[in-house]
């Protein structure tokens, strides 16, 4: 069966790769394009492990046909920092030891960014909200809100 | 005798000795690779050719295999291999084989007979994941179901079905005696006789799913010299190893594991399953090969925490003190041991839980039956039974119009008191951790409970002795589906063994160790043993059961129980199996020969030469 | 593998609808089958269509594209009243996919978006013209065939209107029941449950008893006796039907009520 071309901005590059029909974005991203920074946790919604963002907005990968990401913008965690430089979010994770086991982190930091891309002074309920469809079973979730309140006040340069 | 022993010698250049880390802040070592996305897990490592496994599973909770068809699915586009119980080499085993403990009773892929839902029977290798899940939707297999039994005492019941053909009675045989492990100390009943009141209550646990984000999975390829390479999600590598090299019958220097970063575990990676299935699949299609379990596997058939229900029964003066525990309890392990066996041994020696009370039994049961198996989850065989204590202990504060954590203070073991597993408790602080709890709360005590210490009151007299214990001979394998023994809670004693003596294993009368080597030899393990007070001459009078001291918080007014009735004729020795022969005279381990698959070592009775404890003695 | 058909518009894809077709909407709920082998289809249809997004007032109140997200409702403003059902839809990244078509035909326990539309009494369009009752089309709509277009709701008053999703975890999880209530000041009030039978379900003998009372609470314990009439409660890995009876007059109770606690 004929594979089809699609192609794509991947954290800034130009990126096109042949898919499978009714392949997901998340496998595409994964063994396709080889960014292996977005994790299968459940393959049905429920974990935020795929979390991606197109078009600046946060997705499921894994939930995403791949051929409707055509022509679009997509951000993952594999992108994040800029070179050696970390994003705020990053440094505030490792910081706050807002990761224990590390596979939902990926996820998590881009449902993240993508609330203070939109919201940069976001309130502790605006942050739980915004990775509320994320699931994170090492950490109790209270150091990664931490975390995230503590990047958005770096971001705004104001004291934590 | 050698104690525990820091060789802070070796790798002395490796290791920062300045631990003083609580209260600052630290950064995890991994967690730039996980901020990055770069933390590579299992199903990070990219392979050409990657083909996909997924297994044929039982959609009965008991059922005969009558036949499998898979010659659709073979025709099928990207079908790559049919995998059937035939294809695995040394296809049963059970877990704790690698330390000896249990005999084998699981198979890779069933050939028989399922016993739970989701049961592997088959497995489908394919190019992609979503050819082997259809592949895996056309394979025929033509079930007998079978009755099932969901509830762990109607599965003991004499007409039960059988769940596992390796354990007919539906229950793992402790010390090949027993279809329990028993503990006794002291003598519970005539506990309960003294006892102004006895309350008795029942808890039930339901099983609890770990849940990983990354659900368990592998990948194995061939590698160059004969050998296979596995990237494993395993919490426990070398366990997945051993039990890779034996289901499949390969010395184990033929595998090369990698594994170490895992995706959440909480237990429920240790069952070693994928890594057996992935290496398979590789050496039947000379292929890299995925088995992973998907969300709903992961659900279904990825052990859980297996549930328990617990029955306690407790004798308590007026004044709040307990003097006699007894519990019964029971372990859903599912259709197959895994750990469950264990895990009842290490919550045996748990009990009574941080008290210290006089007389205690307990009749614990690993019973079987067609649910999925249970396996680790974080302190499994210690959560449930201290939940049920500490509902019980609210209860019996009550009972006795006693302040629940007044209650405990009281009855909180201190260091130098003899718990029911015949050690010394040492470095105790729940009286401490008691009276924190209250001040956060601020939650009233009287002066005597807050000023009461750990190391105050305990190790003094009876408190610290062993006592005169009830012995019975109750529940012996197989009797139960007799008919002949209705009851599970421990039965009234009709032996005694002399106080002092140390060994639970002379206190349980028939009950031999399984082997030699596991004969309780608490220096081998580096715990500090007092040496044992001279027993006392069985023909002695028997202690009274409730007498014990207590530390100095109690209600000024002396005991009211004594004097008991001589309760117990004068004790005869135990009437059967002297206690086992010395450690030095254990069989000898046979020499080591490399070039031999080590499944050989473990099946019993030999002992395994990669058995810790005999490899170092 | 799947093969994946891409139209301009919408009656392209519904004239290519077949037995071994789904129709790709978000695909939070179809993309879950895809991944877990796509039993019994084989092709997806998509459509490109941009009226398939838009949300629109027009003269019978506000026309919604069955394609339009849950983050579309939330930032439209003509559809204010129902921001609170669209935010009980799963989380940020699953109201970025999730769509009001696809929610029309979710099964238990998901649907609260269309539990919503149900009290509202919205107007189900399909693809062919045809236009229905929400209550007709959900009884029907497991032998349905055919494409959504849109769906158009009534202008109602965001006071007027309560929706209140109880779950186990917050501040997301999926159903153990919703409540959607149009009570206008008018009378003939409309309650729907979510998760409370196969499909969202009226409870025709609480309206009923609701009619011209006021929401105090004794004169609404009438309509909350009754409020599980024409109700077909199923156990499910969330709660079981005996929970969830039990519980939902006092759901109920507390949104007529207006009080928190749910």
């Amino acid at each position: 069966m004929p594979k089809t071309p699609v192609s794509f901005t991947l954290n800034g590059s130009e990126t096109a790769v042949f898919v499978d029909g009714g392949a997901n974005l998340l496998d595409v991203l994964r063994r396709g394009v080889g960014d292996l920074s977005p994790k299968i946790g459940c393959a049905q919604g429920t974990c935020g492990s795929c979390t991606v963002l197109i078009d600046g907005e946060p997705h499921l990968s894994c939930l995403t046909l791949a051929e409707t990401v055509a022509g679009r913008r997509i951000e993952t965690t594999g992108g994040l920092a800029n070179g050696p430089d970390l994003h705020a979010l990053q440094n505030a994770f490792m910081e706050g030891f807002a990761a224990q086991c590390g596979y939902c982190t990926a996820g998590m930091l881009m449902a993240a960014k993508a609330l203070l891309d939109r919201n940069p002074n976001p309130s502790r309920d605006e942050v739980v909200e915004a990775i509320s469809g994320n699931l994170c079973r090492c950490t109790g979730y209270e150091p990664i809100v931490n975390a995230i309140l503590t990047a958005a006040a770096r971001m705004q340069g104001r004291a934590v | 005798m050698s104690s525990f022993e820091m060789r802070k010698d070796l790798f002395a250049d490796e290791r920062d000795d300045n631990l003083k880390e609580i209260g600052k802040p630290t950064i995890r070592q991994d967690i730039l690779g996980h901020v990055t996305g770069r933390t590579p897990f299992y199903d990070d490592h990219q392979f050409d050719g990657l083909l996909h496994m997924r297994a044929v599973r039982s959609p009965h909770h008991h059922a005969r295999i009558r036949s499998i068809d898979a010659s659709q699915a073979e025709r099928m586009p990207g079908v790559r291999r049919v995998v059937l119980p035939s294809d695995v080499p040394h296809n049963i085993n059970t877990l704790l084989s690698l330390i000896g403990f249990g005999r084998d009773d699981e198979a890779l892929l069933q050939p028989k007979k399922v016993a739970y839902m989701g049961e592997p029977v088959a497995a489908v290798i394919a190019e992609t994941e979503l050819q082997a899940r259809q592949a895996v939707a056309a394979v025929r297999v033509d079930w007998e179901v079978l009755p099932h039994v969901l509830d762990v005492e109607d599965a003991l019941k004499p007409d039960a079905p059988v769940v596992n053909e390796e354990y007919p009675n539906n229950t793992f045989d402790y010390h090949d005696v027993y279809d329990h492990q028993k503990l006794r100390f002291g003598d519970v009943a005539a506990g309960f006789a003294a006892a102004d009141k006895v309350v008795e209550a029942e808890y039930q646990m339901s099983p609890i799913e770990q849940a990983p984000i990354e659900t368990c999975g592998a990948i194995a390829a061939p590698e160059t010299n004969d050998r296979f390479v596995c990237y494993t999600s395993t919490q426990a590598l070398f366990f997945s190893l051993g039990t890779t090299a034996k289901l499949l019958n390969m010395p184990s220097s033929r595998l090369h594991f990698i594994g170490g970063t895992v995706g959440g575990g909480f237990g429920g990676k240790v069952d070693s399953i994928v890594e057996p299935m992935a290496v398979l699949g590789a050496r039947l299609t000379g292929r890299p090969v995925k088995f992973a379990w998907d969300r709903e596997e992961e659900m279904q058939v990825g052990a859980p925490r297996g549930a328990e229900r617990w029955r306690i029964k407790d004798g308590v003066m007026a004044d709040g003190r307990i003097v006699a525990r007894q519990f019964t309890g029971f372990f859903d392990s599912g259709a197959y041991t895994r750990l469950s066996s264990y895990a009842i041994v290490k919550g045996t020696g748990h009990l009574p839980g941080p008290y210290t009370i006089p007389n205690v039994a307990s009749n614990v049961y690993c019973v079987f039956t067609n649910r999925t198996p249970a396996t680790a989850m974080r302190g499994f065989g210690i959560t449930g039974v201290d939940f049920s204590i500490e509902c019980h202990m609210d209860r019996v504060a009550e009972a006795v119009g006693m302040d629940p954590i007044e209650l405990r203070i009281l009855n909180a073991y201190r260091d130098g008191d003899m718990k029911a597993h015949r050690r010394s408790a040492k470095n105790t602080a729940l009286v401490e951790c008691c009276q924190v709890a209250a001040q956060k709360a601020a939650w009233p005590l009287s002066p005597t409970a807050g000023t009461a210490s750990s190391l105050q009151g305990g190790g003094v007299g009876e408190r610290a002795m062993i006592p005169e214990t009830a012995t019975d001979s109750e529940g012996r394998i197989g009797e139960r589906r007799a008919g002949r023994v209705p009851d599970t809670a421990p039965a009234s004693g009709t032996g005694r063994v002399a106080a002092g003596t140390a060994r639970q294993a002379d206190a349980q009368t028939g009950a031999t160790p399984q082997r030699d080597d596991m004969q309780i030899a608490p220096e081998r393990v580096g715990h500090r043993t007092k040496t044992p007070p001279p027993a006392t001459p069985s023909v002695a009078p028997s202690r009274p059961p409730v007498a014990a001291p207590t530390p100095p918080i109690a209600a000024p007014q002396p005991v009211s129980a004594a004097p008991p009735a001589p309760s117990a004729p004068p004790s005869l020795p135990p009437a059967t199996a002297p206690v086992a022969p010395p450690v030095a005279a254990a069989a000898q381990p046979e020499p080591y020969k490399p070039e031999e698959p080590f499944n050989r070592g473990v099946k019993r009775p030999g002992a395994s030469r990669f058995l810790s404890g005999m490899r170092r003695r | 593998m799947l093969t994946v058909e891409t139209y301009s518009t919408l009656a392209e894809a519904s004239g290519r609808l077949g037995a071994d077709a789904r129709y790709l909407g978000g695909g939070t709920l179809l993309m879950r089958d895809v991944n877990y082998g796509a039993d019994g289809f084989a092709r997806l249809l998509r459509s490109t269509d941009p009226a398939l997004r838009q949300i629109a007032a027009t003269a019978g109140g506000v026309r919604i594209g069955a394609g339009a997200t849950m983050s579309d409702i939330i930032a439209a403003p003509d559809t204010a009243a129902l921001v609170p059902a669209a935010r009980a839809v799963g989380g940020p990244a699953v109201r970025n996919m999730a769509t009001v078509g696809g929610n029309l035909f979710a099964p238990h326990p998901y649907g609260d978006f269309a539990t919503a539309l149900l009290a509202l009494d919205a107007t189900v369009e399909w693809a062919d013209g045809r236009s229905e009752p929400m209550e007709t089309f959900l009884g029907a709509r497991d032998r349905a065939s055919g494409l959504v277009a849109a769906v158009t709701v009534p202008r109602v008053s965001a006071r007027d209107f309560r929706f209140r999703k109880v779950t186990r975890t917050k501040p997301k999880g999926i159903s153990v029941m919703s409540i959607a209530a149009l009570l206008p000041g008018t009378g003939n009030p409309r309650i729907a449950f979510g998760a409370m039978g196969p499909t969202p379900l009226r409870a025709k003998a609480a309206e009923a008893a609701l009619n011209g009372v006021r929401l105090e609470a004794q004169a609404i314990q009438p309509a909350l006796d009754a409020c599980l009439q024409g109700l077909a409660p199923i156990d499910d890995a969330l709660a079981s039907a005996w929970y969830r009876a039990e519980v939902a007059p006092i759901h109920l109770k507390r949104l007529l009520l207006d009080q928190g606690g749910y």
